[in-house]
Order: C-alpha cells, then structure tokens, then sequence
C-alpha cells in the first residue's frame, strides 16, 4: 500500500505551491483559455480546469489549484474549497485504474459489499488504497447509475456491469499485467490521467471510441424487446452480459446459466409461499440464516 | 383512470410504448444519421413554425411533467421565464442522475443523445434562450464521449450555432462534466457547480426562474423531460394525452432493478403498475418473492408487496403515501435486511450531505450511528423512536430535498417493518445471511436443478 496519511502541518506556513515547468504551463494555459471560452462566466470553468489539472498529474496538486486560481483570477482558497468538496478530484497520487465497486444499497445487496470485500482481500488495500505496482487504486463507490446492471464495477469510469467476485478479480488482475479488458459499456480503458482529459471537455479522438460497445446495453432493452414481441430473445442480462462474452472464461469455470422462457418469463410473480427464507414460513426465517 | 385499468390485454405489446427507447436495439443509434431515419429534429421544424409563446401554451397543454422526481409541469416553468427583460436567458439540463436506483438518464443519453438535444434547441427557442447546459455527472465517462458526439453532430447539421435552420435562433449548447456530488442533482446546487461553487442548495425565492445561472432567468430541467419534447411535437398533444392518465399524461421509462428475473428499462404511459411490469417480464427471481420496494428511488418512501397494484402516476403514488419520483423500481426479496438496506442509504445521505443545513448534517450522522448499532445488535429499542424523532427534525427543515430524502426510508420502514428492527435489538444481531441476497446465490440451485 503506498498511501499515507495527510501529514498535519505544525508551526510553519506552507511554502507556495511550485509552480509548472514554462512549457506545461504554456499548453495548460492553452486548453485554460479553451475551456473558459466556453461558459458566459469565467469561474464556471473551475470544475472543467480542475479536471485538466488532474490529467497533468494524476490528482489534484496545490500547484494545479494555484494555476486554476491565476487563470481565473481566485484565491487559492476559493480553488480548494471547491476542489475538496467534489469526490472526484483525487488529493494525493494514486493509481493508473481507478476500481471503483458500487455499495449503494442495491449494488451492495446483490453482491457489491462481497465483491469490495474480496477485492481488498485480493489486493491486498483498503477503501482508497493503491497497489504497489502503482496500477489500481480501490475505492467504494456510491450509485453510478446503473442499477439495472447490479452489481457494477466501474475502472476510470467505464462500466463494468453484473460482476462477480471472479469477475473482478479476474479485472484487477488483468489491469494489473496488462491484459486489456472492454468494459461492457464504454471505450477500450484508457488511464486516468486520459480520462481526466475527457472530463474537462476534450472529446475522446481515439479511432472507435464512441462506438465502444455498441448501441446499448442488454438490460437497457429489455422493455423495447418485450414491446416489440421479441420476449423470447430477451437473455437474462445476469446470464449473458457482453462482460461475460468479452473475457475469455478459464476452463473449468461454470457453464453460464441459461434459463429456459418459462423459468424467467412466467406470467406471474410467483410468490412462493414455501420458500425456507420466508419468513412467514412456520420455521420462521431459519436457523442457519441467523448464524 | 389510467390507462393501466382500461387496458386489459395484458401483452407487454399492448402495455409498453417505446418512445424514446423505440430504436435503442438499432446499429449506432446514437448517430444523427438513425436519429434523422427515426423523424428526428422533425418536432423542432414543428416548433420553429410556432410563435415561442405558442409554443411554451402546446407543451403546457400536452400536459408534461417533470420526469427528473418533482412532476412540475415542464411548460410551466418555461412560461415562468419573464420575457422582454433584457436579460440573456438559460437552460440548463440535469443530466446528474445520481439518486440511488435511478438510472434512465444514463442509458437514454447512451443510446439516443439527439432526443435531448433536439429537445434543447426547442426548449430554447421557447424560453428565448441562446445558450443552454447540459450538467452530466461526471461519473459515467461513456456517455460524456456520445454527448461530445452528437453535440458536435449537430452543430456541423446546423442544428445548433448561428441561425438554426434559417430560423434567426442562435444557439451555443455546453457539455459540462460534474465532479462527484449527489447534492448538484438539486437544481439551486447544480447552478452554484455550475457556476464554479461547492454545489449547496440556495434559498429560494428567488427561484431559478428569476434568478438562476449568473442571477438571470433560467429553466433547469430533467434529460427525460426534455427529451420527451420532440415527440409531442412530432406526434401532438393529443397522441400523448392519449397515454397516461388526466393529471399524469405521457409515456415515461420505469427502470427495474435488484431481484427481479429480468432488470431493465420498460418505457410505458404513466400508471402502469409493478405487478404488470413483473408479470410480462417474469416476476422476482426464481423461488422468491417481493419484500419492500421503492418507486422512484431511494427518498421515496418504500412500498411493500400491498402496493404492487399501486398506479405508477404522480397521483397513484402520491395517494398510496410515497411519491413517483424517478421512477427508479428498486426491487427486494425476503433474503434482504431491511435493516442493512436503510442503514446503506443513510450512510450515502450523511456522505452526500453538503453540510449547509444543521438538521441534515448533524441529523444524517446520528442516524448513521444509532442504524449502525442496530445492525451490529447493540441498539435498545429507544432507539428507534429516536430514530423516527430525528429523522421528524431533518425532514423540512433544511433548505432542499436531500434531508426530506433521509427521512423517508427511516419513516417507511419503521412504519413496514418495525418488527425487523425489534428483532435485530431482540436478538442481539442480524437474522439475515447478506450471501443469500446477491445476484448468484441461487446459481448452485439453478444448475442442480
């Protein structure tokens, strides 16, 4: 783990930031002037700047906000009240991939907390933690927007849905000996000093990137394909994802599961009134559950 | 009346009515090319026929509600815009999709960003407006890249920049990336992010409408709200009065998640009821059946299995004690604590606090530890009056939505689920095993089977 503490500072005031070499500067300055010309007032292009300064290196450095703060006419505590308060911005050096497991509720309830737990176990960090190799920060997430996909991994902010615990270890370890991974939804991984880049308003000009993973993803048609009478073609999105059709599955891996119409398409919810979980069950809710 | 109870051929053909979803299985349908095979920016030749002020009276009267969870009338904030005060005019989009379970933005902004776009160039024209926002949380890189896309589509097509389509309109259109905060979805937060600020709410009055993105005139509305503009033009009011019901008309996408056979988007006309959704997509996952769940994200009260013939409306939902919200169908089986699921969401409340109102900060982090030491069976029963006394002294006490958000799970569920919380106190932990909830529990069963 090559994370340390926030170093409290005693006595002595901190030195002014250092400032970018000349030529830096120059090209930051460059883009500055691009992405303030975008809004009617220059401080609204504090958030997009922040993002650039973030791509220069890594995560946002005092030196990135006292060039935000020149470059708008700030004070550097104006710039880091700001730079604080959103979680994207990184405050200290961290990772090329960012691996971020969602454990809001519904991602957690459906595997996310078992998935960060085995991946802190995997590699070895906790939440915010960086391998050695410098390759993958950890972090839990909040809801990216993707419940449908439940449980969602996100790398550089590129969706990584319906993961398993193998699944993600199986991600961890690729981005760590550079294997490249396709993320379900999103472009080839780019890192996330690349993906900073974008955040602050600069398209993605790589060859092929919009087009990434197609159209939409599995879930996201589900209803189109019941309306347009194409039920039978609806694939479980748990069963059949493109992540699974993306990475090669290890030989003796569990065949995927493939549910026939009636087993998930049945014309009723099916309450199952025997079930051994329920707890109206005369056993109640089973000894083995409150072990 | 919805159309849910007059219709009763119960085929999801009959049921559904993709809109905006109609041509997402398409190749590259996020391409202006599909948009345009689709009558795309037909609905905007439509409105630059029409005065603004007709304009702003044909949405208002299609009966367009704000899809983004408050359900106002889209036409009526555009009509609140005051004209002829010489000040410059914005809209801005909220594209900060970030309630917990809502995720229609997102997919709709993957698959068809023109539909938003489009939109945009009406709502401006409506409002008298030359420079509009799209504020995307910055979360989901992908769809930042089709947006950039299509943005810069539609400018080379001349449908946004310099005199739109030989209409005089002048339209500049910014894609702003946010930075991580729950708290810019509120619409006075965003303007302040937008403005280059910490994201916290703002009083109102003044409302955006008189002074809102650098204190002049400004309309913020939901990606759904807007992008459903274009077919009402396309198609006319009466085709989309036809759906939905009196008060809550149209077609809207429901997002289904969690334990459900088949999670996904379902877009259908308002009032549709879960059972429907359940019944043509094939109910809760196999061997299992419904505990709680919410309709339109995680501030909106929980519903239980007695709600699932509840009208998906702004009226059905708000009758039945909880409110439609995002339509965000966040669906539980019996395996979930209910405990562990209100305690997560208040945990993502007292992180998404932005700390300006005392009752939500300070309130979001006691409820964060008294939830806490009732999960880990170290709570008294005291407790959870306590629980539903501070959650009673956040809700409508701070400046936004986010505290009256924290309190509603806490209510809901003392109120569905009392007992649960007795128990985990009773019986000094959790009753529940968190393995038998995730998505491949079952999946030894299924293959034994």
């Amino acid at each position: 783990m090559t994370t340390t503490p926030d170093s409290v500072g005693l006595g002595m005031p901190q030195l002014p930031a250092p400032d970018y070499p000349d030529d830096v500067r120059a090209r930051l300055e460059r883009d500055a002037r691009e992405i303030i010309a975008r809004y009617p007032g220059s401080r609204s292009a504090l958030l997009p700047l922040l993002h650039l300064v973030q791509s220069e290196e890594g995560h946002v450095t005092r030196t990135g906000m006292q060039f935000c703060a020149d470059v708008l006419g700030l004070t550097t505590a104006e710039v880091t009240a700001v730079a604080t308060f959103y979680t994207m911005y990184r405050r200290r050096p961290s990772g090329d991939y960012q691996v971020g497991v969602c454990t809001n509720t519904l991602c957690a309830v459906m595997g996310g907390d078992a998935i960060f737990e085995a991946l802190q176990d995997h590699l070895g960090v906790g939440n915010g933690g960086t391998t050695d190799d410098g390759k993958v920060t950890l972090e839990h997430i909040e809801c990216n927007a993707a419940c449908d996909f439940a449980p969602v991994v996100m790398v550089n902010w590129e969706f990584f849905d319906n993961q398993t615990v193998e699944s993600a270890k199986r991600l961890v370890d690729d981005l760590r000996t550079g294997v490249p991974v396709a993320p379900t939804r999103g472009a080839p991984l780019c890192t996330f000093k690349e993906t900073a880049r974008i955040l602050a308003g600069f398209p993605d000009e790589r060859e092929g990137a919009v087009e990434a993973s197609g159209s939409a993803g599995p879930a996201s048609l589900t209803g189109l394909r019941l309306a347009k009478g194409e039920a039978a073609r609806v694939v479980h999105p748990r069963d059949g994802g493109p992540h699974d059709a993306a990475q090669d599955r290890a030989p003796g891996d569990a065949t995927p599961h493939d549910p026939s119409l009636a087993e998930h398409l049945s014309s009723h919810d099916a309450p199952q009134d025997t079930s051994a979980s329920d707890p109206a069950n005369p056993a109640g809710p089973t000894a083995e559950e409150g072990e | 009346m919805t159309v849910a109870t007059e219709v009763k051929d119960p085929s999801p053909e009959k049921l559904l009515a993709p809109v905006l979803s109609a041509f997402w299985d398409e190749d590259r349908s996020w391409t202006l090319d599909v948009y345009r095979r689709h009558e795309g920016y037909e609905g905007l030749r439509k409105a630059l026929a029409m005065t603004p002020d007709d304009l702003i009276a044909y949405v208002k009267e299609a009966g367009l509600r704000g899809r983004g969870g408050a359900g106002f009338p889209t036409g009526m904030k555009w009509q609140f815009i005051p004209q002829g005060d010489g000040k410059p005019h914005y809209l801005v989009v909220n594209a900060d999709e970030s309630e917990p379970g809502t995720c229609k933005d997102i997919p709709l902004l993957f698959a068809n960003p023109h539909s938003l776009i489009e939109g945009i160039v009406i709502a401006c024209y409506a409002i008298r407006s030359s420079h509009a926002f799209i504020y995307l949380r910055g979360e989901v890189v992908p769809v930042l890249r089709r947006l950039h896309s299509a943005v810069r589509e539609a400018y080379a097509a001349g449908y946004l920049g310099k005199n739109i389509l030989g209409s005089g309109l002048d339209l500049e259109l910014t894609v702003h990336a946010g930075a991580g905060a729950y708290i810019c979805g509120e619409e006075t937060a965003l303007l302040d992010s937008l403005e280059g600020r910490r994201g916290q709410p703002r009083l109102r009055p003044p409302f955006p409408a008189v002074a809102g993105l650098y204190a002049c005139p400004t309309v913020v509305n939901n990606v759904e709200s807007i992008a459903s503009v274009p077919a009402i033009l396309k198609n006319g009011k009466d085709w989309f009065r036809a759906m939905g019901s009196e008060k809550s008309p149209g077609f809207t996408l429901y997002s289904l998640s969690g334990h459900v056979a088949s999670p996904g988007q379902y877009e259908a006309p308002l009032g549709i009821t879960l059972r429907q959704l359940l019944d043509m997509s094939g109910g809760m996952r196999p061997g299992h059946r419904l505990k709680f769940w919410t309709p339109g994200g995680s501030s909106t009260p929980m519903f239980t299995e007695e709600h699932l013939d509840v009208p998906l409306d702004y009226e059905g939902v708000g009758a039945a004690g909880s409110m439609l919200g995002t339509k965000a169908l966040q669906c539980f089986d019996e395996t979930t604590c209910v405990v562990r699921a209100v305690t997560r969401w208040t945990e993502f409340y007292a992180h998404e606090s932005c700390g300006k109102c005392t009752p939500c900060r300070e309130g979001t982090y006691w409820l964060v530890q008294l939830l806490r030491d009732i999960e880990a069976g170290k709570g008294a029963m005291s407790d959870l009056d306590k629980l539903n006394d501070i959650a009673d002294n956040i809700n409508g006490k701070s400046f936004c939505a986010l505290g009256d958000g924290a309190a509603s799970p806490i209510f809901s569920s003392l109120k569905y689920f009392r007992e649960e919380y007795e128990q985990h106190i009773t019986g000094g932990g959790c009753p529940f095993d968190p393995a038998k909830s995730t998505a491949w529990a079952d999946k030894h069963l299924e293959v034994n089977a």
